[in-house]
């Protein structure tokens, strides 16, 4: 219905194919322009959020990199930069691992307590982000975690648990048990069973569930705040503090580098996807 | 097969084990092994993240400060009735003295201050000053001594606010978080009008809320209705545009509605530019309700298409097209087939979006103004510059108990495993 | 560096016990353009004198009071010394999360000999708190916005009539209500008298409800700024140090209303629970940081006033602008013809109370 317009299409639902597709494509606009209307704004001259009388008249002296090469040569945000891409991964890792683990247990039917449970694990998620931080920082503290990067690691590992969870038992839901029957009657153990019959299968809900925990602990501004010192400022940090003190659109720069960044990734997903169905014989459709 | 089975009235294994006994050894075996793949998480997420929070969470009770830095006071004014509406007698003033002559060596009355202060404004320099002078008293005549460093010490009212919290555990904050009080003359009753705030924040935090989840389902809808029935090379590359402002940071997401919302904003400035607006009575879409419901929906969104997405995508088209060849119009297939198989992705969709925006706190306080702030903005008031924690805990502990009853409600209503995040 | 930042991150989630160097001296402040002249006029003078401290800047002065506490309660205070507000420092020293400082043992003298208790005077508002600058809460205006008069009044900003437009103002009671009542025709000695009843807090919070939907309440000092720059309002009241910024070293149509500016302190604390030998390198860095040289130098990189008379007279130019500071000081006495000085005593008692009067005002 929405794909394509069949050509004995009525009048009144050929008004409906293209009013649904503009009201699609403002809401895209909706979408994406917050972020479009950034990357001039990181060009500017000055240092504040507004699109001066130069940049509207297309002046290039209205036009600047001085907030990339701010970004670049500070070691303030060098550092925060470094401590995300160290932060980040690590707690992606422990998330997943953890996460996965665990989907699996909860999607076997014989799992006991599986709803209390269930609800244990996904409280990070539920419980406000401000008491979680206050809360663990006082924890932490007490037992020496407080200003580690294994304490802020262990943090946003838990942050980012409950999105592993509920996208790998969605995937779960799917799988056919009997898959795992028939690897152990052909003498896999379960070992083996994991890596060669489940895992390829549960992938897209792993890959998409890290990527959420990935950006739960590379977006995250209130815990990292709490429980980091000035050793694992993370970039989230860097622009909250920047954001407070001295309105810079080093920020901005920041951010159109990572929605760069994003793209090229997000692409690269895409391809491997194409390369990956072309491999098993699925045609993109 | 073996004879045993034939002969034996019970079903066994090969091995001569009951069938039934088999069976509930097979299942102990698979709920342990169940148990065990979910324990290493269980126990990482009960030691890093439930742990501190419960211990968050005491301190909304929690009250021993008043009966440990005036153990006798306590006990002394255990005698005096405070409805009376006369100061206690000698005896308590002898014991306030020996009791803050060990607090003031020890420094901590003026904790207890500013403890008594969030109860009482004027405690906090009311003991700062009796402080300083408690080790200069004379013997004997306390009650007058005290009242001459400050005439607080003869206001009934004081005293019956140590006593009313002298107890370890008290209910005081939680009185405090829906606005109430407890006084000796009147018994429990709701503040004065010009103090209330906290209920009227959680009804708003609530309803902004649902305004919120509301906006997203309308505006998430058709665009996971629109990806999920494209050919999949189109909805993946548009899916980019829905992941890239997911990817972008909160605090730059929230800056660049400032820049486009406000009155000298890129939208005003496009509006007066055509002429729909004049320059004069420019649109205020920031600093109140509808800047933080625009900023919010914005941040949220996706968190609504994820799941309706996955949920559409399972949805075969033979349904609609079966409807539609049995003569039902667009709409009325629409509605009554495909419309009841989503409501699964719209239930996750929301409990995700109204669970994560009952909680947000950074971009109201960037772009709510006044009107647009939520309880949680109060919560990190008094967990970061009032030191009130005690009122924080009480009022995240009612947070967290109406978000785990709406949880709960969905869980029954949905089920949590529909949930579905791509 | 990313190799570094990788080790020591890979080891950090071997050991629970974070690697402290014993040379690392963490010192707090509020980031921005404020850590940059700490920076230049303390720390780096300080590091070259002392080439085994190695000073880490923690930009935590925003959570400071609440981290101080959870800090303390563990004890495990990973802090040394701590740029707060002279509020905080009270607050800090009433929970004793603060070492309480002999002045004139533990600070250093004038040039001229004179006891810091005397170079220092009434700023020494707590036990705990060494004062290092004056700064001001006061308004800016958009020169373009404001007509052929410039307001000279602090009660242009309940004057919508002369100035229409929005102003911006800060999102807790303290120096607006005393703005309020000052404008409302209260004598400036009265104001805290009659603060001290529920009329008179009505009556503030009336006088604001004058202006109440002209007003963009902001919380970061870094918002009045922009706010201005952009022309979203025509006068808005923040620190007067980013006003300086705005005008000075941004060139924005911005001119400074010092009328009725509210004199607040910032300083430094030292946190409580600290080992001995940690204690006395703060305690030293402090003696060094806080003498007549090192706070008349601080005014060359931002325009905040230092805390001791004797600094006053070697106050020169700013070091990038080259233009004179003097003049730009909240204490010149130009600009500190009509001032308020902040009543901590008023407002540690009154803070939390009137805090959620006015936020239920607010939120009506």
């Amino acid at each position: 219905m929405a794909s394509a317009l069949p050509p004995y299409a009525s009048a009144g639902q050929r008004a409906w194919f293209y009013s649904f597709r503009i009201i699609c494509g403002l809401i895209f606009f909706f979408l994406i322009f917050p972020v479009l209307i950034i990357i001039p704004l990181s060009f500017n001259a000055e240092d504040f959020f507004t699109f001066t009388p130069k940049m509207l008249a297309l002046d290039p002296e209205g036009y600047s990199l001085k907030h990339y090469r701010d970004f670049f040569t500070n070691p303030d945000w060098q550092g925060a930069m470094w401590n995300s891409i160290a932060i980040a991964p690590a707690a992606t890792i422990l998330a997943t691992g953890f996460g996965t683990l665990a989907a699996i247990g909860l999607s076997q039917s014989n799992m006991p307590f599986r709803s209390a449970v269930m609800a244990l694990l996904i409280s990070p998620m539920i419980v406000p982000l401000i008491i979680s931080a206050a809360g663990m920082y006082f924890f932490y503290s007490r037992i020496g975690l407080q200003g580690t990067y294994m304490g802020v690691v262990l943090a946003h590992a838990a942050l980012g648990t409950p999105f592993v969870i509920i996208t790998v038992t969605a995937t779960l839901v799917g799988f056919d048990q009997s898959l795992v029957r028939a690897a152990a009657n052909l003498g896999a153990d379960p070992v083996t069973t994991f890596f060669k019959v489940q895992m390829p299968l549960i992938l897209p809900g792993v890959i998409s569930g890290a990527l959420f925990a990935f950006i739960t602990s590379f977006d995250e501004v209130v815990v990292v705040l709490f429980l980091g010192s000035a050793a694992q400022k993370t970039l989230p940090w860097q622009m909250f503090t920047g954001l407070r003190e001295q309105i810079s659109p080093t920020i901005l720069a920041v951010a159109t580098l990572l929605v760069a960044i994003s793209i090229a990734l997000l692409t690269t997903l895409e391809l491997l996807r194409r390369r990956s169905e072309r491999l098993r014989g699925l045609t993109p459709g | 097969m073996t004879d045993t089975a034939h002969t034996s009235p019970v079903l066994t294994t090969q091995d001569g084990v009951p069938l039934k006994v088999s069976i509930a050894r097979a299942t102990r075996r698979q709920k342990f092994r169940a148990f065990l793949l979910v324990s290493p998480l269980l126990l990482f997420i009960l030691i890093t993240f439930t742990a501190p929070i419960v211990d968050m969470l005491y301190r909304s009770v929690e009250n021993d400060i008043v009966s440990e830095t005036l153990p006798e006071t306590v006990v002394a004014l255990e005698g005096w009735d405070e409805s009376s509406g006369e100061i206690p007698g000698e005896n308590v003033f002898a014991a306030l003295s020996r009791d803050l002559a060990i607090a003031a060596e020890e420094k901590t009355h003026t904790r207890l201050g500013s403890r008594l202060n969030y109860e009482n404004p004027g405690m906090s320099s009311l003991f700062r000053k009796t402080g300083r002078r408690v080790g200069r008293m004379d013997e004997g005549n306390y009650t007058e001594q005290f009242i001459d460093i400050d005439a607080d010490w003869g206001a009934p009212k004081t005293w019956q606010v140590i006593k009313q919290f002298s107890s370890p555990i008290t209910a005081g904050y939680f009185l405090a978080a829906v606005d109430a009080e407890r006084t000796p003359e009147d018994g429990l009753q709701f503040k004065p009008s010009d103090e209330r705030i906290y209920l009227f924040l959680f009804w708003r935090t609530l309803l902004l809320s649902v305004t919120i989840t509301a906006m997203c389902i309308l505006l998430g809808y058709p665009i996971a209705f629109l990806l999920s029935n494209l050919p999949m090379r189109t909805s993946n590359l548009l899916m980019i545009l829905v992941l890239l402002p997911f990817w972008t940071s909160l605090l730059v997401r929230t800056s660049a509605w400032k820049v486009l919302l406000q009155q000298q904003g890129v939208i005003n400035d496009t509006l007066v530019w055509i002429g729909l607006v004049g320059d004069d009575s420019r649109l205020q879409l920031i600093n109140n309700q509808t800047g933080t419901v625009i900023a919010m929906t914005h941040i949220l969104l996706p968190f609504m298409i994820l799941p309706l997405f996955s949920v559409m995508k399972t949805i075969s088209p033979t349904y609609m097209r079966a409807a539609k060849s049995m003569g039902a119009s667009d709409w009325y297939a629409f509605w009554r087939v495909y419309f009841p198989q989503t409501v699964p992705g719209i239930g996750a969709g929301s409990i995700l979006v109204f669970i994560l925006s009952i909680g947000y706190y950074i971009t109201p306080e960037l772009v709510g103004g006044t009107s647009g702030i939520f309880i949680s903005n109060r919560i990190a008031y008094h967990i970061s510059s009032s030191l009130n924690w005690g009122l924080a805990a009480a009022l995240g502990v009612i947070l967290l108990t109406v978000v785990l009853v709406l949880y709960w409600l969905y869980d029954k209503i949905v089920g949590i495993d529909n949930v579905k995040l791509g | 560096m990313k190799l570094k930042s990788l080790l020591i991150a890979a080891t950090a989630l071997t050991m629970s016990v974070p690697a402290a160097f014993a040379e690392d001296m963490t010192i707090v402040s509020w980031g921005g353009a404020y850590s940059a002249s700490q920076n230049n006029a303390y720390h780096k003078p300080y590091m070259a004198m002392h080439p085994d401290v190695n000073i880490i800047n923690d930009e935590s002065s925003n959570e400071a009071v609440a981290k101080l506490r959870a800090m303390n309660e563990a004890g495990n205070v990973t802090w040394d010394v701590v740029d707060v507000v002279a509020s905080d420092a009270i607050r800090l020293c009433d929970e004793g999360l603060a070492v309480e400082i002999n002045a004139d043992e533990e600070l250093a003298p004038a040039p001229d000999g004179t006891p810091a208790s005397e170079d220092f005077g009434d700023l020494l508002v707590s036990e705990c708190f060494i004062p290092q600058i004056v700064y001001s809460t006061t308004f800016g205006y958009r020169t373009d916005m404001v007509g052929d008069t410039p307001p000279t009044d602090v009660c242009a900003v309940f004057d919508t009539e002369k100035y229409p437009g929005k102003r911006s103002l800060e999102k807790r009671p303290i120096n607006n209500v005393e703005w309020a009542l000052l404008c409302d025709g209260v004598a400036k000695e009265d104001i805290y008298d009659v603060l001290s009843t529920p009329e008179g807090v009505d009556q503030a919070l009336a006088k604001l409800a004058t202006i109440k939907d002209d007003v963009i309440w902001w919380s970061a000092g870094a918002e009045t700024p922009q706010l201005l720059a952009d022309g979203e309002v025509v006068m808005g009241s923040t620190y007067n140090g980013r006003l300086f910024s705005v005008i000075e070293e941004q060139k924005q149509p911005v001119a400074m209303l010092w009328d009725a500016q509210v004199f607040d302190l910032d300083g430094w604390i030292i946190p409580a629970g600290l080992p001995e030998d940690r204690l006395k390198r703060a305690m030293d860095y402090i003696y060094f940081a806080t003498d007549t040289q090192r706070l008349a130098d601080q005014a060359k990189y931002i325009s905040y006033g230092p805390a001791r008379k004797s600094s006053a007279p070697l106050v020169g130019k700013h070091a990038d602008l080259g233009i004179d500071m003097a003049p730009h000081m909240p204490t010149d006495p130009e600009n500190a013809k009509n001032t308020f000085l902040y009543n901590y005593e008023w407002w540690a008692d009154n803070r939390d109370d009137l805090d959620a009067k006015f936020q239920a005002w607010l939120a009506q």
